[in-house]
C-alpha cells in the first residue's frame, strides 16, 4: 500500500509518475520482503567478483579505462568526506537513455556506472548495472596497495581510510545503497538534465572540472545517446532559479544531497519536506527548497520550545533545522542519515550565508524573482 | 419472463451495490477485521505495549494506561535530570513509565505509535513502517531507532504479520503526544565507530601480510 502522492500542483506527467511511484513502491516492497540488504538476483547474476571483471578498464594492469566507457562530472557533487571521485557510464553500442520523461530518464538494459573514491589512494568503486531484472548494486574494495579490487561483502566494509581523526571510511552496505537510490522517484542520481545542464554553477561547494570528453545535455542528445529530451531543455539549460549566486549555489546542494529523499514522491514525501529542483522552476519561489522556509520541522532543536522548531528559519541559521542537521555529524541528528561521517563545512558556510544575508527575517517567502 | 429478468438484475444491483456499501465501512486502509484482530494478537504477545504504553500504579500494581494506548513517552513527565550509574556491570536505567530508558546509547524515548498525523505514525505508509522494521532505520533510511527497542526481532516478522501489525496500529485511536527526540550519551560515552544498525560490518581485505584491523575505534565525537 503506497501512501497518496500530495498534490502536485497542476505538473504534467502526473500520471505517468503516479504509474512509475506504484511500480517503485511495488518493486520496493518485494524486495524488502527479503532480508534487509539482499537483491532479488539469481546466483547467475551476481557482480562479479573484481572489479577488473566489470568492464571498467581495457587493460586492468595499467589501470587503463576503456575508452567506450565516458567519463562525466555533476555540477552539484554529493558530499562524500572530501573524497576525490570520477565516474564513468558505459552505454551499450546503439542503444540510448529515454529522456521522454526529463525528470525521470530510463537507461537500457545493460547501461553501467563505476564511481571511485579516493584519499591519499583508491578506497572504494561503486558499480551499478541496469539488468532486465531492475538495478543491482555492487562496491569493490581496493586493498591497501591498490593492487586489486575485489567485491566488498553486502553488510559493509570498514576501511582503514581515515576521513578525520578517529573516524574511518565506511563502504555501505547494499540496503544502504538502497537506501538512497530507491528514496525518491529515480535510482540514478548524478546523471540528469539538471547535474549535466552545460550551465555549471560556480559557486557549487567542492565543484569539480568538466574534463574534455565529459558531456553535458546537448552534446549528449547530438551523439544520440539521450533521446526524447524536450527540446526547451536544450535551447534552455536547465539551472536552479534563485535570485543570488549565493541562493543558486545552496539550493543546488541541497536539490543534489538532499532530494534523494526529500521529494514530494517517494517512501518520505509525507514528511512534506521537498527539496527536489523541478527543471520547469522560473523564479525563486517556484524551488521547492525555497517553500521549507517558516515551515514546522518535527526535528526538535535543542533550546527551542517544543513543537516550534522549522527547517529554515529566515535570517537565523542557528535556529534552522536543517542547518542544524546538516552541520552535525552526531547519528541520531545527521542529513544526510547514511554515508559521510565528516561535516561539508563548505557547504554549511554557503547554507548559513543563504539564510542569515538572503532571507530576510519574518518572511514566508524568497524575494522578489531575477528578471 | 421479462419481468423475470428486471427482478433477477435489480437484485443482483442492489446486492453490488449492498456489498460495495459494506466494503467502503470496512476499516481504514481496506484491512477487514480479522487482519486487524491479527495485528492486536501480534501486538499483544509482541510486547509493544510493555514500553509503548506508559504504565501506571493500579490498585493492583504497576498496569498499562489504556488510555494513552501506544502513545509513548508521555510529554508532560518531567523526568529531571539523568540518573548516572557507576562504572560496573549496571547499565542502564528506566523510568517508571518504562517510557524512557537512558543507557550508553545515551537517552532514549519509546515513539507514539497511534496514527496522530503530527505526533504520531498518521501520515506513515505501510512500506514506511515496514523498511523501519526491517532495516532498523527511522522510515526505513533515517536516524538509527534507538535501543532498547528490539526491532532486529520484529524484522523477521512475515510480510503478512507486519502488514497485519500496521492495520491494527491504524486503527487505534490517534493520541496527540510529542515525543521527545534521543538525547545523545555524554562526552566520553560510548557508540561504536562504523556501527550500523545490525551490528560493526566485516573489516576491509588487508594486502599481503598487512596488521588486520585490531581494537576498537575510539568513541567519534558527538553533536557539534
Amino acid at each position: 500500500m503506497v501512501g497518496s502522492r500530495p498534490g502536485a500542483g497542476g505538473r504534467p506527467r502526473r500520471a505517468f509518475a503516479s504509474t512509475a511511484l506504484a511500480a517503485a513502491a511495488a518493486a520496493a516492497l518485494i524486495t524488502i520482503g527479503d532480508a534487509a540488504g539482499a537483491q532479488r538476483l539469481s546466483p547467475a547474476r551476481r557482480p562479479p567478483a573484481r572489479l577488473a571483471d566489470t568492464g571498467l578498464y581495457s587493460d586492468f594492469a595499467s589501470r587503463t579505462v576503456d575508452p567506450r566507457n565516458i567519463p562525466f562530472a555533476p555540477q552539484y557533487p554529493l558530499w562524500s568526506d572530501g573524497a576525490s571521485k570520477r565516474r564513468w557510464i558505459f552505454l551499450p553500442p546503439g542503444s540510448a537513455i529515454d529522456a521522454r520523461d526529463p525528470e525521470e530518464w530510463k537507461f537500457p538494459v545493460g547501461t553501467k556506472f563505476w564511481k571511485e573514491f579516493s584519499w591519499s589512494r583508491r578506497v572504494e568503486t561503486r558499480y551499478l548495472e541496469r539488468t532486465a531484472e531492475g538495478w543491482r548494486y555492487a562496491a569493490y574494495a581496493w586493498r591497501e596497495d591498490e593492487s586489486d579490487a575485489v567485491l566488498a561483502d553486502e553488510g559493509g566494509v570498514l576501511t582503514t581510510q581515515e576521513v578525520a581523526p578517529g573516524r574511518r571510511h565506511t563502504i555501505p552496505s547494499v540496503a544502504d545503497c538502497i537506501n538512497c537510490h530507491r528514496g525518491g522517484r529515480a535510482e540514478i542520481l548524478g546523471f540528469g538534465a539538471l547535474q549535466l545542464s552545460p550551465d555549471r554553477d560556480p559557486l557549487a561547494p567542492h565543484r569539480e572540472p568538466l574534463d574534455p570528453g565529459m558531456p553535458t545535455l546537448p552534446t549528449l542528445v547530438e551523439r544520440r545517446l539521450v533521446r526524447g529530451l524536450p527540446r526547451e531543455l536544450v535551447e534552455r539549460p536547465p539551472r536552479i532559479a534563485a535570485s543570488t549566486p549565493a541562493g543558486r549555489a545552496a539550493m543546488g546542494y541541497l536539490h543534489a544531497n538532499c532530494s534523494i529523499c526529500h521529494d514530494s514522491a517517494g517512501p518520505v514525501a509525507s514528511l512534506g519536506l521537498d527539496l527536489r529542483h523541478r527543471l520547469d522552476a522560473r523564479t525563486a519561489a517556484d524551488e521547492p527548497g525555497a517553500r521549507a522556509i517558516g515551515r514546522a520541522s518535527k526535528f526538535q532543536i535543542p533550546g527551542v520550545p517544543r513543537g516550534k522548531s522549522v527547517w529554515i528559519d529566515p535570517g537565523a541559521p542557528a535556529t534552522s533545522a536543517v542547518l542544524m542537521r546538516m552541520a552535525s555529524r552526531d547519528p541520531n541528528v545527521q542529513m544526510p542519515p547514511l554515508g559521510t561521517h565528516v561535516v561539508d563545512e563548505e557547504a554549511v558556510g554557503l547554507v548559513r550565508e543563504w539564510i542569515e544575508q538572503e532571507l530576510a527575517p519574518g518572511t514566508t517567502a524568497p524575494r522578489a524573482s531575477r528578471p | 419472463m421479462r419481468t423475470w429478468k428486471w427482478v433477477v438484475g435489480g437484485g443482483a444491483a442492489l446486492a453490488v451495490i449492498l456489498i460495495a456499501a459494506t466494503t467502503a465501512a470496512a476499516p481504514r486502509q481496506g484491512a477487514g477485521s480479522a487482519v486487524i484482530r491479527r495485528g492486536e494478537y501480534l501486538v499483544t504477545i509482541g510486547g509493544c505495549n510493555d514500553c509503548h504504553t506508559p504504565w501506571k500504579m493500579g490498585p493492583k500494581g504497576p498496569e498499562n494506561d489504556t488510555s494513552r494506548l501506544l502513545s509513548g513517552h508521555p510529554q508532560d513527565v518531567d523526568l529531571g535530570a539523568t540518573p548516572k550509574l557507576p562504572p560496573g556491570p549496571w547499565t542502564t536505567n528506566v523510568s517508571g513509565t518504562f517510557t524512557a530508558w537512558s543507557g550508553p546509547w545515551g537517552v532514549s524515548f519509546t515513539a507514539n505509535l497511534t496514527p496522530d498525523p503530527e505526533t504520531g505514525l498518521g501520515k506513515w505508509t505501510l512500506q514506511n513502517f515496514m523498511e523501519t522494521m526491517r532495516t532498523g532505520r527511522h522510515m526505513g533510511r533515517g536516524r538509527p531507532i534507538m535501543p532498547p527497542m528490539p526491532w532486529a526481532n520484529y524484522a523477521k516478522m512475515t510480510d503478512g504479520d507486519l502488514k497485519a501489525t500496521f492495520a491494527y496500529l491504524r486503527n487505534i485511536p490517534p493520541i496527540t503526544n510529542r515525543v521527545p527526540d534521543p538525547i545523545p550519551p555524554e562526552a566520553g560515552g560510548t557508540r561504536a565507530e562504523g556501527a550500523t544498525p545490525g551490528g560493526e560490518p566485516p573489516r576491509a581485505p588487508q594486502a599481503g601480510t598487512g596488521s588486520a584491523g585490531s581494537g576498537s575505534e575510539p568513541p567519534p565525537q558527538t553533536g557539534k
